[in-house]
């Protein structure tokens, strides 16, 4: 083991929801290590359990049984304010739906995560303007969400998934909504941060071509991981975006 | 800090975003608290009037009246006795005892009789008292002059008018000097007293006064009763100071059973601080009947904020949810769903203070018989209205925004 700690190891962890006198056993003992700098997909088909992971790795959830280790801190025995904490300092979401608050401008959306860090004003606001210029959306910066397109709308969630400088992205079927176009332009922005700014990036999905454009593909099926191996031919999303338009 | 602050604005955009629901949430309060602060400022009016009546009859005062008697049995109501005479006021008068705590007792007598003069008549209150009266009364002499101990000594035939009197009377000219005649006696006019509003005793304006001798003469031609004195309806007695009270009515007591020879009380003292008391309590219950009532207008407002937090709260469950995820902690979410509470009814509660003071004031220009009725805004209804808004805002918006706090950041963020 190196002297720096994985970003991520997971030790044998199980989940198991009961729902009334049925017990639905989601993860039956997964054990996985992620290093910083990482760009993962998790992959597999619905009922798999890779939702449940992501939902424990990105500490919205806690595990049955096993341990969960986050930059060496053990987050399975955290109160409920703790995995606030720590979803607000080190983990950044993007979800399949988007999930930007329906009447905030696209500055205000970016600036969510840093509220609740207690960050100024004024820093905020400059952050804010810098992440959005990052994705792409530097003339974008007062839309609402009514006025922007899906995959612009993807953008403002990556950009504010990026707002406190966190050490994990996790993106839950990221382009589950967009047509194929906006798709490879998130995928592009996603492999950018991961090449770019060594943002670890772990992306669920269950669509290949997706998973293709990551360096690592973790395979699930019936609540285990059944396959693990590197990818050594990521699609790079930029040239393909490159092809399509010329 | 600065984080509670932008939550608080947060707050103020959400309820700015529901312009409507808003406003009628506040409706609820403004309303509540308006009519609590108007009613009481009702029943507050009519307790202020009714004190300074009171106190417009004089300081200090104890009214002896006669007390009930028993016949074989049967008990007369109080008043029934013919047991009060002119002899006890002079023995009142003269124990030096309780000359040392009063300053005078007054008794009098009162008829109502038609009074004649410059060519009109009118139907007025006759007092046949002594010389002190006026004073002890508080009324205050417009012209001319009270009667002295000469004049009552002598029965002379001299009568002070009150204000409403010498108007009816003599509307164009000066009374003084001028003769008037009740029944079949004449009066000279020898004062007119200042006009001194309404009292509790009834009209103060409204009166005639003559000496008492020449009241038992020329008016009821008075047969005289025990001992050769002749009976009066009431004596009035000024106490020097207010916490001599107690002594003094105790010290008239014992006197007035001396003279009495009697074993069950034949008289009844009430003092003025009585005739308060009994005019608290009745207003008391009055305000407080008033102001339940609109206190039910309050709580049915605070049901509202909480309804309306309620709907808000599940309306907004992605929103929860999404904050949640991107790191607010529970009591960060209580505080803003909390926050939109409280402000709803803070500001509900100032607006209401105002409508308050506006309905307040309506009322008191409306009549009944002829008279305002009297309203008084105090600063305790409004801290009492206002307090009952915050906390109301408080209580029935912690529910919601606990269930807010509480929401599961998975189930929230999947609910449409």
């Amino acid at each position: 083991m190196s002297a720096v700690p994985p970003l991520i190891l997971l030790q044998d962890v199980t989940k198991v929801y009961s729902l009334g006198q049925v017990e639905v056993t989601a993860l039956a003992g997964v054990s996985l290590e992620v290093n910083s700098g990482e760009l993962v997909a998790i992959m597999g088909p619905s009922g798999s359990g890779k939702s449940t992971l992501m939902n424990i790795l990105g500490c919205l959830d806690q595990p049955t049984s096993g341990r969960y280790l986050l930059e060496g801190t053990d987050v399975g025995r955290l109160s409920d304010d703790e995995l606030a904490l720590i979803r607000n300092r080190k983990i950044g979401f993007v979800f399949q739906s988007f999930n930007l608050l329906p009447r905030l401008r696209a500055v205000e959306q970016v600036e969510l995560p840093m509220i609740y860090a207690g960050i100024p004003r004024p820093v905020r606001r400059r952050r804010a303007v810098e992440l959005l210029e990052l994705v792409g959306l530097g003339d974008r910066l007062d839309h609402r969400p009514t006025q922007l397109s899906g995959g612009q709308q993807q953008r403002v969630a990556i950009a504010r998934a990026l707002a406190n400088n966190p050490s994990l992205i996790l993106a839950d079927e990221p382009t589950g909504n967009l047509d194929s176009r906006s798709s490879a332009e998130i995928l592009a922005v996603l492999q950018r941060l991961n090449r770019e700014r060594g943002v670890t990036v772990i992306i669920v999905t269950h669509e290949a071509d997706i998973a293709h454009h990551t360096r690592r593909i973790v395979q699930m099926r019936d609540g285990l991981i059944v396959r693990d191996e590197p990818n050594l031919n990521p699609v790079d999303a930029e040239t393909a975006l490159g092809k399509k338009t010329a | 800090m600065t984080k509670y602050l932008d939550l608080f604005l947060t707050a103020l955009q959400a309820l700015s975003v529901n312009r409507l629901r808003t406003f009628l949430t506040v409706l609820g309060i403004v309303i509540g608290v308006g009519s609590v602060i108007a009613m009481v400022s009702v029943g507050r009016g009519a307790n202020e009037q009714i004190t300074a009546r009171i106190q417009n009859i004089g300081t200090n005062l104890l009214f002896i009246g006669p007390g009930q008697v028993q016949q074989g049995g049967l008990a007369l109501g109080f008043g029934s006795a013919q047991t009060l005479t002119y002899d006890d006021a002079v023995a009142l008068n003269s124990e030096p005892e309780l000359l040392s705590m009063i300053t005078a007792a007054v008794p009098f007598n009162q008829t109502f009789r038609q009074v004649v003069g410059n060519g009109t008549n009118w139907n007025t209150r006759v007092i046949g008292t002594t010389p002190d009266y006026w004073w002890v009364r508080n009324y205050q002499l417009a012209a001319g002059e009270f009667f002295n101990q000469q004049q009552f000594d002598a029965a002379s035939a001299v009568a002070i008018l009150g204000a409403d009197v010498a108007d009816q009377l003599f509307p164009e000219s000066d009374p003084i000097g001028q003769n008037i005649r009740i029944g079949q006696a004449t009066f000279r006019v020898i004062g007119v007293f200042a006009r001194k509003g309404a009292g509790a005793l009834g009209n103060e304006d409204d009166v005639v006064v003559i000496p008492l001798t020449t009241f038992f003469r020329s008016i009821t031609r008075q047969v005289a009763a025990r001992g050769g004195s002749p009976t009066v309806n009431t004596i009035i007695v000024q106490v020097a100071e207010r916490d001599r009270m107690q002594d003094a009515i105790e010290a008239i007591g014992a006197i007035l059973r001396q003279r009495h020879r009697v074993s069950q009380d034949d008289f009844i003292i009430r003092s003025q601080e009585d005739m308060l008391a009994l005019a608290n309590q009745i207003t008391g219950i009055f305000t407080l009947l008033l102001g339940s009532i609109a206190g039910i207008s309050l709580v049915v407002g605070g049901i509202g904020i909480m309804n309306i937090m309620l709907v808000s709260v599940t309306e907004r469950t992605r929103e929860i949810g999404i904050r949640k995820a991107v790191g607010a902690r529970r009591r960060e979410i209580l505080y803003q769903f909390l926050t939109e509470a409280v402000v709803v009814s803070v500001t509900g509660g100032l607006l209401g203070i105002l409508l308050g003071f506006g309905l307040s004031r309506l009322i008191s220009t409306f009549e009944i018989n002829g008279q305002r009725i009297p309203t008084l805004v105090s600063p305790d209804a409004i801290l009492l209205a206002v307090g009952v808004s915050a906390i109301i805002g408080l209580f029935f918006g912690i529910y919601p925004a606990a269930r807010a706090a509480r929401l599961n950041p998975i189930e929230a963020l999947r609910y449409e």
